[in-house]
């Protein structure tokens, strides 16, 4: 068994459609447990008061938001290089999901930013990579859109999708490559010390699985609609040269 | 029930809220979509090995 047996349609089909609502079912679990226990169960911070709580929603949609235009970089390479149409349907399924991460990433970080900053916005080195990164979804998927020929769109969403990289990278790494701005490091680290106390980083982690399980369960019910549109395309052709 | 968010309780509920409201958007569009899809997709290979 390899992975590339899975860009067999019919194979990727059987194999997700029945994990669909186990995945959706883990999110919901992981989403409500996380999400209760931040709002009811966590104290206030010192700095930030009872706004902290705002950290539940922010920090896992723009973790997603930068990793699920990763998960669309790799798949558009899949596409570009071997050719794998249910790679490129998975790109093409998960932008939408993707640009609502980064909505949600924005509004929660203008509100979170509004009391803390006294701004809802500044151009500061990440915010504005982010907004770059929300603007290449949009463009992302209004070119799926604008494009009839889907192979000629799967290029060239691809080749989108590469240039979109940067600011995705960029909205992850520009407190580290310029230091100025307003919004603070990384939240999370590997390394332990860097990390927020136990009683606010717990409940995160089960936010950031549940947000990490609700992307995966949709992204593949999505790529099985996407799936299901090209085939029905193809029959209805066969319909048509049938009758001709 | 709701915990005292003090000042910051415009700010803490309106993220959920629209936390909520997008995640429930995005699922719900996607759930109608794959349903339509497979109700097409089930007649459309009916009416194939129907003839």
């Amino acid at each position: 068994m390899s992975i590339w047996d899975y860009a067999n349609p019919k194979k990727f089909m059987d194999t997700t459609t029945p994990a669909i609502p186990w995945i959706f079912g883990g999110a919901a679990l992981c989403l409500v447990l996380g999400l209760v226990w931040g709002f009811f169960l966590t104290p206030e911070a010192d700095k930030f008061g009872s706004s902290v709580k705002i950290i539940y929603v922010h920090v896992p949609s723009a973790m997603m938001a930068i990793n699920a235009w990763v998960m669309m970089l790799v798949t558009s390479l899949v596409w570009l290089i071997r050719r794998h149409h249910v790679s490129a349907l998975a790109a093409k399924a998960a932008a939408p999901v993707g640009l609502t991460m980064t909505l949600i990433a924005l509004w929660t970080g203008a509100v979170w930013g509004q009391p803390m900053w006294g701004t809802w916005w500044a151009w500061d080195p990440r915010l504005t990579s982010f907004l770059i990164l929300g603007l290449f979804y949009l463009g992302y998927i209004a070119l799926w859109e604008a494009i009839a020929d889907p192979d000629q769109a799967a290029d060239l969403t691809s080749v989108l999708c590469l240039v979109g990289s940067v600011f995705a990278i960029l909205s992850r790494y520009a407190v580290n490559f310029w230091n100025q701005g307003l919004h603070q490091g990384a939240t999370l680290s590997l390394d332990a010390e860097e990390n927020i106390s136990d009683v606010y980083w717990l409940p995160l982690l089960v936010c950031i699985v549940g947000f990490i399980l609700l992307f995966l369960a949709l992204v593949l019910m999505r790529t099985g609609t996407e799936i299901r549109v090209r085939r029905l395309r193809a029959l209805e052709r066969q319909a048509q040269r049938a009758v001709a | 029930m709701i915990p005292d968010l003090g000042r910051y309780a415009t700010e803490v509920l309106s993220a959920y809220g629209v936390t909520v409201l997008l995640l429930a958007a995005v699922t719900g569009q996607s759930w109608r979509r794959y349903r339509r899809l497979k109700a097409q997709m089930d007649d459309a290979e009916r009416s194939r090995r129907d003839g």
